[in-house]
Order: C-alpha cells, then structure tokens, then sequence
C-alpha cells in the first residue's frame, strides 16, 4: 500500500480580490521509500500543494475538495492534535529560505531539542541534547557551534540544520520545498547529496519541490509537472525522460541547457503564467502552446492514460488511450 | 507645468476620493469616519454664532449648576452659562491652535527634514542628533517648558505644540527620503544634470507627501489633546474665550457634588475631535502600508 | 561584539546626547524667556528686589557663566554626597534646593509610572495578541477600536470619569491623595509606598496605598495601552507571517509554543524599545493624572511651580525628567541587545 495517497485535490485562496484555484484536481500516490519529483513554474502551485500534504496553507488558502491519505489515514479529518503529532514526526517540511525558517532568537540546539521533547515527552533534556548533538555533527556542523544562533551561520549551513531538524525524528515522509532555490550552484550539489544519502540510510520517502527540472529528473522516481495548478504530466522519470507527452514538458527539457554542446541557443517557452485570478478557458496552457487546437481553447482538458504509468492532460492524446476521469 | 499636474491629481482625488476609498475597504471606511466627525465638529463651531441659543460668556442666563434639561439641553455650569452654546463656540480656540501647529510644523519640519536628508553629511547629522534629543523628550513637558516661558495665548500655544511634533515630521520625511534618494530613477535624473531642487521637488516631494498627511492628522489630534492637557494646567488661553478646556477645568471642581454634565459634554467634544483625526490618520496609514495590505 | 562590549559603547554615546538636551533645556528656560527673574515678579517689584534675587540665585554672572554654573552642578559629585541628590538649583520662592524637592516628590511618580506601565503592557500586549490571533474579526475590530478611542481621551478627562463613577457615585476608592491622611506613610525605603509597606510587613498600610494607587495607575494604564494594542498587533501580524513561524508549526510544536515562543518572542523586540518610548509619554500623562489625582509627584510639582512662576524649579523639574527619559533609553536599548543577539554584532 502507498505511504501517501493524494485524491482529487482542490486547494482555493479566498482572497478580497477574487478567488484564486490554486491546487486543482490533482490525485497521485507515493511508495514507502521513493521520491517524487514535484516540477513547475512560480505559481504553479506546487508549494501550496506541499504545504496541503501537512494542512498548514495559510490564510487566505482552503482545502475545498478532496483526500489526503497518509498510511491509509485520510488528514484532512484529523482532529488539529492528531495531526499535530504527524507534523514533524511522520511527515517532515524543509523550507525554501534557510535565511528566515529558523528563530533568530532561539539557538539551533534550543530548535532542536525543543522538537524532540515536544513529540517523545518523556526525553529530559540532557538526552534530547546528547541526540542533538549527533544529529547536528553527522550533518558537518561543528559541535563548539551548536549553541550558536541562526545569523552566524551561512545559508548553506542554515539548510543543512533545517535538513537536520527534519529528518531527527527519523519521519517517512520529507516534502523539500526548493531546498536549493536560495543557494548557489556548488552549495546546492552538496545539499542535494546530502539529501539523497540520508533518505537512503533512513528509508524515507520524498517529494522533492522545484523549477529545476534538470534536479528533479536526476533524482526522483516519479514526476509530476504542473501547471496553474493542474496536472499536465505525470509518469516515472525515466520515462518522461525518454518519452514527454506534453509540450509543456517537452518546451521544459528543450530549454535545460546542455553544457557539452559549444554553441547552444537558449531555448525558452514563449509567454508567462497566467492570472490565476482569470485562468484561460479550456488548458490553461493553450496561450502558450505551439500545438494549440481549437478544442484546447473551449473545452477542459481531461487527464489521459496514454500506458506505462503515464499520464498527460492534452487533447493531442485523447483519442489515443482511454480517458481517465 | 509640474505643479499643475500635481494639484489637478490632488483635487481629482478629492473629488473621487470617497467612493474610492469606500472600496478599499474598512480602512477607507475609517477615513471617511473620520473625515465626516471632523468635519462635523468644524462646521458646528464655525456656524456657532448662528446657532448659539445664548451669548456662551453670559452668566447667569440660567440657575448654577442645573441638570440637563429642555431648556438647557446640556444643563449649566456654576456661573449660571449655558453649557450648549459654551460647547457649540468651544471648539473654536482648539481647532485655531490646532490648525496653526500643524502648519508650523509643516512648514518647518518637511522642509528641514528634505534639506537635511538630502544634502546628507554632518549637517544631517547635526539635525538628527538635536531632533532625536527633542523626539526622545516627553511631549508635554516641553509644551509646558515652553508655554510657561511664552505665556498664554493661541499663538503662544500653537507654538509650543509645534516644537513637540516638529521631530515626527523630520523624522518621516526623512526616512521617505533616505529611501527614494538611492532609486535608480533620481539617479538617472541626476544623471542627466537634474539640478538639486528639481530633484528635490519633482521628484522626491510628491512621494513624501502621503506620509507627511498621515502624521499632519495624527499631529492635529494630538495638537488637540495637548492643547486641552495645558489649558487643564492652567497655561490656557484667557478665561473670557469659551473653550472646551477651560471647562473641563472648571468641571473637575464641580465633581464632589455629582455635578457631571460640565465635563461630559465638553470632554465629548473633545474626544470626538481627535478621534476623527486619528480616524483618517490610521485609515491612511493603514492604506498606505502595503505590508498589512492581505 | 558581544553585550559588554555594547553596553559601554551605548552608555559612553549617551553623554553627548545628555549634553545636547541639557543645552537645549538651559536654551529654553534661561535663554528664551530672556529674564526669568522679572517674569517672575510680573513686574511687582522693585529693581532692588530683583537683583537680590538675581545674587542668591546665580543669575548676575554672564550667561555663559551661568551655563557653566548650570552644567557644573549636575556633575558635582561632592554636592551629590552631601545632599543625595544633583544640584539642580534654587527654587525662586522658597530658595528651598530644587534638587531637595524633586526627590522628595520623585518616588510618588515612580510608583505611578511602574503600575501604570504594567497595567499598560499586560493589556496592550494581551488583546494586542488577540486581535492579531484572530485577524479581520469582530473581536479583531472591536479591540481596535478601543485602542483608537483610547487614545484619543484626553488623560484627564478619563481620570475624572473615574473619579466620578467609583470615588463619588459608588464610593469604592479613594479620588486623591496617596493615602488616607489618617494612615502614616510606611517607612521609607524606596520611597514607593506599595512596596516600603510589604518590606515593613504592614499589610493595611499595603491595602490602603494600593486603593489609592488603583485609580491614577489604571487612568494612565489604560491611556497607553490603546498604543500598546496597536504596536503588538501590527508586529505579531508581521511576524505571525514569517517564514520560522510556519517552519515551528511544520514540526508540530504546540499552538502555544508557536504564538508566544516562535512569534511574540520576535515581535516583542520592537514592542520593548516601544515600551521604553513610551516612557516619555508616561511621564507627560503622568503630570495630567497627577494633577487631576492630587497625587503629590513631580509632574504636580511642575504644576505647582508654574503657577507660582518659579522658573528656576521647573527648569530643574525639566532638566529631570530629560535625565530619567535618558536613563530609560539606555536601559531598553541594553535590554533590547540582551533579547536580540542579532544586535550586538
């Protein structure tokens, strides 16, 4: 059975000018152990969709419809203590900005042992240091430090101790909203491996959130690649690799530069994302879309089945498999 | 040719102004709140000697110390005056003093505060250092200092309020300053051999200004207030000009007797006044953040 | 840097800023009113007079001896330990030392300042936590609005309303006055009433001051709190939004621990150098409520004196109250340093 079961989906954000659909209609499902590539623009709604899987959108934002199901339990009927007691300890988020995720006023201890007597309560203090101490060392950060606060670190060692918060209680699930997003390039290699190594001696399953397709290709199972809050592709990396569907997709991996080729002309998808206070009628790529059809203007597009756990919401691919939903 | 653009989008505003601030939601409510009680109060005292049911500093026109009744809806005090029409010309001094603060503080503090910020170096220095001493210094005590060594009267009062506000108004201009000096656009302006008061005016001024209304309205409020806490000390404006602080001066001697109408209805008024400044002054405040803006 | 590093470099820039304002205050009551000592007779008396005045009083020399006169005894130690208190000068009616006066009058204003401050902070900071915990309601807009109206009440007026309801109507409390006339003061230790009567261990001297302390504390508590609500409100709004905040919520830490550890922690760090600001506005609410209270400190020392004319005492009342507003400014930012480690770099 999948660690993580996510059923048609809808988060809204109820906001004075208008609402805007920020998740929708989106189902997947994730192994014990696997990861889970989450791709897509600014605003596309992966990080509201990161943040549902722990039900902490902000305000103005509403989960409308739909189930989230964590080992069989669906969270959105959690009682708020229950679904406490998940937070941080089954399922564990690592921020996009390390520069503003920690207290600037508590030591990077003080975060961690607070979060080890906050969910095993019987921990004294001595002990829940004694671990602190192992996890903070194991992720290169020098004991003499740890009782340091936030600012005298660097963004790189700030990342590495939220990593650090997330993984202490030894959670199945981590969700890594652009963990590298605000790190530079050599930094962000480093993270990443970091990363990988110890959800592999942990055992955890990840959902790794970004708009670096490259990163996401090389180092998740599945992919998802979403647009104004939708769906438009979902299948194993290596088959998206091999096989992309979606011009969406395909316009993504055309515009990952490659740095063999001497002469290269940057390839980049013409347009912007849309208002999602107005969405466009029909895909909400079509304005976009150098495959346009004039089906893709008026219609929604439903989600194809084209075979091999693939997935992609294009009419180009209707009349090819069958339709799912 | 500037200036006329900048006074046509300013009278252009005013004339939309309610309905857009109707839909900015409450804080454009509070504005128009405020704007409506103040001017509420403004027109009462100017239209005073039309409506006035007696002469405010005739004594005895009734029994001392009578309860609200008909015939004296807001009851008399211990001269036998009228406490309705002392409450309709009341206003009068405060809102002179007021208004006459604010300006002062306007044309001093904003000038000051642009010059200084502007030229920059040791003589902005030297500005900062003595207005953040003045800042730091408790408001009513040097309003006091001063008003005991000037003596009474409205010019006298309007002048030791406007050396108390003088800092916020340096303080804020400043700081817009500090901020707009650096953008790329002034610097392209001076780039293309803008001279200083061009710059000065065309440019930084017209963004200082919304912040300059909100502290002129929560300065006048303010203005109000102290101005009430000195006449209540005693460093007032005469006793033959009706004002609502010298009644609630009077009134505190009246209290043992359960006499309250003398100080309820002037401290109303007075409360009323600066709350519709503050109204407006919040309201903007709040519309002009874009920090709280959700 | 480090915190003691800081706090010698914050209290060695205090003497120039202390410098400044001294200046300013001699500028504005010496200087401006150009000759105190006939302001002060009005004119009733005769040439001779006013120039006896002027011997005992210092005010025949120079200005600039004066000035000198002025600052130097502020700093004269030897003065200080004779007296126990700086020589701020003589009073113009009594010749009594002003210095002698203000610190006898000083602690009532000390007491009522300390109360009114806590009254202040523990409301302001409360429903300003409230409000923000339940953005856009009812609740929301109601705490507001008594934030605005509060601040715009005249001190004075609410003072009287008090005094009106619960000293003349119901009778429950005392309208003036720190104490019963017919109950001695506690010994003096602090000089604060409240606190002089636990040390003796007198528990009605405690109940009695308290009664009389209630009023004037809760009058000018309640006027500086309106600012308190706002200034808590705007900062946990702010801070309530911040990246740590629902980073602390993502590890499942308890409501509480995220309201008060995570946000007002943070946001409190303005709300302290606001609460030190704020001190300003204290000691000039304190003169209005002492006035309306009779409570007998310095802001009703200042009072007194103005309506005798006695320029130099209020000089000397001035020259006080910068000293104490100086005095917390140093202290808030110390404590602000200590709260934000961020600060001391």
């Amino acid at each position: 059975m999948p660690l993580l079961e996510v059923d048609s989906l809808t988060v809204d954000y109820r906001t004075s000018r208008g609402t805007i659909r920020a998740v929708e209609d989106v189902s997947f499902s994730l192994e014990k152990g696997k990861t889970l590539g989450l791709a897509g623009e600014s605003g596309s709604g992966k990080s509201t969709l990161g943040l549902s899987i722990i039900r902490l959108v902000p305000y103005p934002g509403v989960i409308v419809k739909g189930h989230i199901k964590i080992d069989q339990t669906d969270i959105l009927e959690l009682p708020e203590p229950r679904m406490r007691s998940i937070r941080g300890r089954k399922v564990a988020y690592i921020f996009q900005d390390p520069m503003t995720s920690l207290n600037p006023v508590k030591k990077i201890s003080a975060h961690s042992t607070e979060l080890i007597r906050t969910h095993e309560a019987n921990t004294s203090k001595e002990e829940a240091f004694e671990r602190t101490k192992t996890i903070l060392k194991d992720l290169g950060i020098l004991p003499e430090r740890i009782n340091d606060y936030p600012h005298q670190f660097s963004g790189g060692m700030r990342q590495r101790i939220m990593i650090g918060l997330a993984i202490a209680l030894n959670p199945d699930l981590v969700i890594a909203d652009e963990p590298t997003t605000a790190l530079d390039v050599i930094v962000q290699a480093k993270i990443l491996d970091l990363l990988e190594n110890l959800r592999k001696i942990y055992g955890m399953a990840l959902i790794l959130i970004s708009h670096d397709l490259s990163i996401i290709l090389e180092r998740c199972d599945k992919i998802i690649v979403m647009y104004a809050g939708r769906i438009l592709e979902y299948a194993s990396s290596v088959e998206l690799h091999r096989n992309p569907r979606h011009p969406y997709t395909r316009g993504l991996l055309q515009s990952i530069p490659n740095v063999e080729l001497a002469d290269q002309k940057l390839a980049a998808i013409l347009g912007s994302p849309p208002n999602m206070l107005n969405p466009p009628k029909g895909c909400r790529f079509w304005p976009r879309c150098s495959h346009v059809m004039e089906i893709c203007r008026t219609k929604e597009t439903p989600l194809v089945d084209i075979g091999h756990n693939h997935f992609v919401r294009c009419f180009r691919y209707h009349k090819e498999g069958t339709k799912v939903e | 040719m500037s200036k006329v653009k900048i006074k046509r989008s300013i009278l252009a505003r005013l004339i939309s102004g309610p309905t857009f601030m109707a839909k900015k939601g409450p804080s454009g409510w509070m504005v128009i709140l405020g704007i409506v009680i103040a001017l509420a109060l403004v027109i009462m005292t100017a239209i005073a000697p039309w409506i006035s049911p007696h002469d405010p500093n005739a004594i005895n026109v009734g029994p001392i110390r009578a309860p609200p009744s008909s015939q004296f809806p807001m009851g008399t005090n211990h001269l036998g005056q009228d406490m309705l029409s002392r409450i309709l010309w009341g206003g009068s001094v405060m809102l002179q003093i007021s208004a006459l603060s604010v300006l002062v503080c306007f044309l001093i503090g904003v000038p000051l505060g642009l010059f200084s910020s502007y030229v920059g170096g040791i003589f902005d220095r030297a500005c900062s250092l003595v207005i953040d001493a003045i800042y730091a210094f408790p408001g009513l005590v040097i309003a006091i200092a001063i008003a005991a060594v000037l003596g009474p009267g409205v010019v006298n009062m309007a002048l030791s309020i406007a050396v108390v506000y003088i800092p916020s108004y340096f303080r804020v201009v400043r700081s817009q300053v500090l901020s707009i000096k650096e953008l790329t656009y002034v610097e392209a302006a001076r780039g293309a051999g803008a001279k200083w008061y061009t710059i000065l005016f065309r440019y930084i001024f017209p963004n200082v200004i919304p912040s300059v209304v909100v502290i002129a309205t929560i300065n006048f409020a303010d203005a109000v207030l102290t101005a009430a806490g000195l006449t209540f000390i005693g460093l007032g404006v005469t006793k033959d000009i009706p004002d609502w602080g010298w009644d609630l001066t009077d009134g505190r001697a009246l209290l043992p007797s359960g006499t309250w109408w003398v100080i309820t209805f002037p401290g109303l008024m007075v409360v009323l006044l600066a709350l519709g400044f503050t109204l407006v002054g919040e309201g903007l405040s709040e519309l002009l953040n874009p920090k709280l803006q959700r | 840097m480090g915190l003691r590093s800081y706090i010698i470099t914050r209290i060695l820039l205090t003497i120039p800023t202390l410098l400044l304002l001294l200046s300013m205050v001699f500028l504005v009551m010496r200087v401006l009113p150009g000759d105190p000592v006939s302001l002060h007779f009005e004119k009733k008396a005769t040439p001779e007079q006013m120039e006896a005045m002027r011997r005992v009083l210092g005010m025949d020399k120079p200005l600039w001896a004066q000035y000198v006169d002025y600052l130097g005894g502020l700093v004269n130690i030897e003065y200080l330990l004779e007296h126990g208190y700086p020589n701020l000068g003589k009073s113009m009616q009594t010749f009594e030392e002003v210095g002698g006066q203000i610190f006898s009058a000083f602690p009532a204003t000390l007491e009522l300042a300390i109360y009114s401050m806590i009254i202040a902070s523990i409301i302001g900071i409360l429903l300003g936590v409230t409000s923000s915990k339940s953005y856009n309601s009812i609740l929301d807009h109601l705490i507001r609005g008594f934030g605005t109206v509060t601040y715009a009440v005249p001190i004075f007026l609410l003072g009287m309303i008090f005094q009106l309801i619960f000293g003349v109507y119901l009778r429950w409390l005392p309208t003036g006055l720190r104490l019963n006339p017919a109950v001695d003061a506690p010994a003096t230790l602090t000089g604060l009433y409240t606190l002089d009567s636990l040390l003796e261990g007198n528990l009605f001297k405690f109940f009695e001051s308290s009664k009389a302390l209630l009023l004037p504390s809760l009058t000018l508590g309640l006027i500086l709190s309106g600012m308190f609500i706002r200034m808590t409100r705007t900062n946990m709004l702010e801070t309530l939004r911040l990246d740590f905040v629902t980073a602390a919520k993502a590890r499942g830490l308890k409501e509480s621990t995220v309201t008060y550890g995570y946000a007002l922690r943070n946001a409190l760090l303005p709300i302290v150098t606001m609460i030190g600001l704020q001190f300003a506005i204290l000691l000039g609410g304190a003169i209005l409520t002492e006035t309306t209270f009779s409570w007998p400190g310095l802001g009703r020392y200042v009072v007194d004196r103005i309506n005798f004319r006695d320029y130099t005492a209020i000089q000397g009342a001035v020259v006080m109250f910068g000293l104490f507003v100086t005095l917390v400014s140093l202290v808030v930012d110390i404590l602000y340093a200590y709260l934000d480690p961020r600060i001391r770099l």
